[in-house]
């Protein structure tokens, strides 16, 4: 058998942003051992990239705002499929574990009188984001990880977790090698908490960094935890599209915020083009009144058309482009820098409220927004699909995996609003902690069985072992492919030829994929580790598609060309994955439980 | 497009040497892409970091033609690509594999300095009040991504090996935006001279000239602190009042 080194902790944290973070701070404050793993350096977990703000309903800058307005945005945004008990937990708890992040030290711009300032976003009825410039996730990931290394938690970094060890019915521990010299490690744990983020390295256009594998996806499936909602991923409306290097990269929404606009190739502001129904009263009428809305100098002006929902404004940017309007690399002109007819010294504003999107133009693309328009285009950004959990607890089917963040699924139904996941990270790490330390306590006692131990051992050596092949089994190479049919096929707008053409292209690659062969040995191996990470990736790429196929309609950031309206046979039912026994997905639709009545009359309030 | 040669250095803890690569560069590359290029086609099991490729993480730290830098925000570009380019660790740190460096020194590092304790809450809901004039400062501060290429430059801990002795600018600009957050009530001074090694800071400047975040270490971070070791040791009459009185925070 292969030698493996033991730890053991009441709660093992899986993931380091800031929903992992903020669930190791909480478990390790109800008493409980701590153990924290992750891929990466502490601190470089993909939270740190955020950057437009956290969503609270502080009211620090408009005093109508309350967790009942959040609570109605957030549903709204989500299409009414999200779990309205989660909707309305974040809702109600984002300002207190926003103001808590102010006790931790982090610092975030102010308001006049003093108080945490907020910014407008998409989907949000007042300024709501707490922010820090345009780079709030690294205030968020470095005031928790500053926290949190005086809580004697023990962390384990650059370590990657590669499968969970079940005794029964029950998740108790995690197998994964260390980068450094690929030697391997189990975790023992009474509770374990996936904390793994997204999915985009699915995609070949995507804002998302190599850890974004859909590990904890796929860990918790191959455990037999259900998967929900997988067929909703979000192409953020403005990625980066020239030059090719750097296409995909974020560019915050935060710049509409600030009053940025988007232009065609003509110089039309083409999103006052096409506003859907649901959002008509609360959109602007003219170009006038949404600068009045975001230079917040008419309490009663409505947002502009641009701050409309992520799914809708990538549709109308794409339509664009389609229809030959687009600019020159096949995106649509998002201009900040015209705001000098509004305000003086916009050049200073600009890189004062938009410090690293100045940066990264200059530098990455030689362009300067304060005085030029940018090019902009979708890029893929977040999956609002995930582990599916219990709204109170974060607790999945399986008993002792909980989840929290971006893994896990439900508060965002079919589209998430800007801000909603740095305020989903806080509020769900701290319960998923709480509850996972909770549930230690209650369940002490466990049992590995070693043989289990053992095989995924095999399985983590199985890409070194292999014959070594051609390039039909290099895992870059499939991993590329794999990236073409996603983004081909699965894209932003979709119909049932082109997701059935990836379901059975995802088949093929899976079959390649068994016999993939990594050169060299187990020290700081890329490609080693690129093999192993592909297995999940495929398998969150096939619950995409498989998804995919079976919502016959448009909702949120599922868009089909084949059947293009909302259909409310599905306007009730979420999605659910699940392994069957002979290894095979299977996929059912399962009704979401109804709404109580004054959760529903809060939405109707706020219509 | 051009076929450009890179000189990588190869090798772990024992040995290592630079090998040459050869890759196709197109428009926009920076020295990142061209990393990846060789990975995905001759080099599989090339080490390097990396998370976000704009700049946002401080992963991917080398050194470029000699000069330390994030592989993601310099573009090829703007190097000389008719001589090969030379691609290293860091190697104020000890090596892993590769490009990859053991930076466990910086965590210790960190972890010696008090963290932050605030005042007590202004507010009944458990906030407070600043005003954005008075937080701009640390705000400064707080932009810092460790990439840690200042500990890099930094010739106490590259030429002369002090990592027990000194904590090294990055964590001066920690220390910093502690000390000059409005609402710490903690004292840092001593550790500052005593375990932290300011003294060995001689203000070369040379890692103010390298952080990719603009952060002037020296004069915005270093110099104040050293000031405040100054004033609390050197002082003939601040320290009579130190020893009668005890630690006093000085905000200013
Ligand atoms: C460019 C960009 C900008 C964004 N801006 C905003 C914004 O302004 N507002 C907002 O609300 N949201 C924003 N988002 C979304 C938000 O940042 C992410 O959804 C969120 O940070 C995810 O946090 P997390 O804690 O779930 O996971 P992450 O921060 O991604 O952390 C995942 C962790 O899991 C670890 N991990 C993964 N797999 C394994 C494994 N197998 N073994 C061990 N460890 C593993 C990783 O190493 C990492 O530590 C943005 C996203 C991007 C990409
Ligand atoms: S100024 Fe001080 S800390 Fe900075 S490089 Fe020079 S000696 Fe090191
Ligand atoms: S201070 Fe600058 S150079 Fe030093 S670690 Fe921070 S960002 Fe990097
Ligand atoms: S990859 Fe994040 S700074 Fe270069």
């Amino acid at each position: 058998m292969t030698q493996f080194e033991t730890v053991e902790h009441d709660v093992l944290v899986i993931g380091a942003g800031g929903a992992g973070l903020r669930a190791a701070i909480e478990a390790s404050a109800q008493g409980v051992s701590v153990g924290l793993v992750c891929k990466s350096l502490l601190g470089k977990a993909h939270t740190v990239m955020a950057e437009g703000g956290m969503a609270a309903a502080l009211a620090n800058v408009d005093e109508r705002d309350s967790w009942k307005t959040h609570f109605a945005d957030t549903m709204r945004g989500g299409y009414y499929i999200n779990n309205w008990r989660m909707a309305q937990l974040h809702a109600q708890q984002a300002p207190d574990r926003v103001r808590e992040l102010e006790a931790w030290g982090a610092v975030f711009d102010r308001t006049q009188n003093g108080k945490i300032m907020q910014r407008n976003f998409g989907g949000h009825a007042h300024p709501r984001l707490a922010h820090v410039g345009d780079r709030t996730g690294l205030e968020m990931i470095r005031t928790l990880q500053d926290h949190g290394i005086h809580q004697g938690i023990d962390v384990h970094m650059e370590c990657t977790v590669s499968s969970l060890i079940k005794d029964g019915p029950r998740a108790v521990g995690a197998f994964g090698y260390t980068r450094e010299l690929g030697k391997f490690k189990l975790f023992k744990a009474k509770a374990i908490v996936m904390a793994t983020g997204g999915i985009g390295r699915a995609y070949k256009i995507t804002s998302n960094s190599w850890e974004y594998t859909g590990d904890g996806q796929a860990l918790a499936y191959h455990a037999g935890a259900d998967l929900i909602d997988m067929e909703f991923v979000q192409f953020h409306p403005t990625g980066m599209v020239w030059p090719p290097s750097v296409r995909g990269i974020l560019v915050t929404e935060g710049v509409r915020g600030e009053g940025g606009i988007l232009k065609n190739s003509s110089g039309k502001r083409f999103m006052f083009d096409d506003i859907p129904d649901n959002y008509r009263s609360s959109t602007a009428d003219t170009p006038e009144e949404g600068w009045k809305y975001v230079a917040k100098t008419d309490a009663n002006a409505r947002r502009p058309p641009e701050l409309l929902t992520r799914d809708h404004v990538a549709r109308c940017i794409l339509k664009e482009v389609k229809e030959g309007r687009g600019s020159p690399h096949g995106g649509a002109f998002l201009d900040i820098a015209w705001i000098k007819e509004k305000i003086s010294k916009s050049e200073a504003h600009i890189k004062k409220k938009l410090p690293s999107m100045y940066h990264q133009f200059k530098e990455l693309a030689g362009i300067d927004i304060t005085k030029e328009p940018m090019e902009v285009g979708p890029t893929t950004h977040y999956v609002m699909g995930g582990i599916r959990v219990n709204g109170e607890s974060q607790m999945s089917t399986v008993p002792g995996l909980f989840a929290a963040g971006e893994c896990a699924a439900g508060l965002h139904g079919a589209n998430r609003l800007g801000g909603n996941s740095l305020s989903d990270l806080i509020v769900f790490g701290k319960l998923a902690g709480e509850h996972a330390a909770k549930f230690a306590k209650e369940n002490s006692s466990i049992h590995i069985d070693n043989e289990l131990v053992d095989q995924a051992c095999q399985e983590a050596l199985a890409p070194l072992d292999s014959p070594a092949g051609s390039q039909a089994n290099n895992a870059y190479e499939i991993q590329y492919e794999l990236q073409d049919l996603m983004q081909d096929n699965v894209g932003i707008i979709r119909n049932e030829d082109d997701i059935l053409k990836a379901v059975d292209g995802v088949e093929k690659l899976k079959k390649r994929a068994t016999t993939v062969h990594a050169p060299g040995n187990r020290q700081y191996n890329p490609g080693w580790h690129t093999a192993l990470d592909l297995k999940n990736l495929l398998l969150v790429s096939e619950a995409v598609a498989r998804s995919a196929v079976v919502r016959k309609e448009s909702r949120g950031a599922h868009t089909r060309d084949d059947f293009p309206e909302k259909d409310d046979n599905f306007s009730h039912v979420n999605t659910v994955l699940r392994k069957q026994d002979d290894g095979n997905m299977q996929v059912v639709q399962e009704e979401i439980p109804p709404i109580p009545d004054e959760l529903q009359q809060i939405i109707e309030d706020n219509k | 497009m051009a076929n450009v040669t890179f000189r990588i250095w190869r090798g772990d803890k024992e040995s290592g040497e630079f090998q040459e690569y050869q890759t196709v560069v197109t428009e926009g590359m920076v020295v990142l892409d061209a990393v990846h290029q060789i990975q995905a086609e001759s080099a599989n099991d090339l080490a390097v970091r990396w998370n976000c490729k704009a700049g946002k993480c401080g992963s991917c730290s080398a050194e470029v033609n000699g000069m330390p830098k994030l592989m993601c925000m310099t573009r090829l570009s703007d190097l000389d690509l008719d001589r090969p380019v030379t691609i290293e660790p860091m190697r104020a740190f000890p090596l892993m594999k590769d490009l990859v460096t053991d930076v466990s020194h910086n965590y210790r590092a960190k972890q010696k300095i008090k963290p932050f304790k605030p005042r007590k809450p202004d507010n009944a809901d458990g906030s407070w009040n600043m005003a954005q004039e008075d937080v701009e400062r640390v705000q400064e501060f707080r932009k810092c991504i460790e990439c840690y290429l200042c500990q890099d430059v930094c010739h106490v801990l590259r030429d002369h090996h002090k990592h027990d002795e000194f904590i090294g600018p990055r964590f001066f600009v920690y220390n910093a935006a502690l000390e000059m957050h409005p609402l710490d009530e903690e004292d840092r001074v001593e550790d500052l001279k005593k375990s932290q090694g300011i003294g060995y800071c001689n203000i070369t400047k040379c890692c103010t000239k390298v952080c990719p975040e603009h952060i002037t270490i020296t004069d915005n971070a270093i110099i104040p602190l050293k000031e405040r070791v100054v004033d609390r040791y050197y002082d003939p009459v601040k320290m009579v009042l130190y020893k009668l009185m005890g630690p006093k925070k000085k905000k200013s």
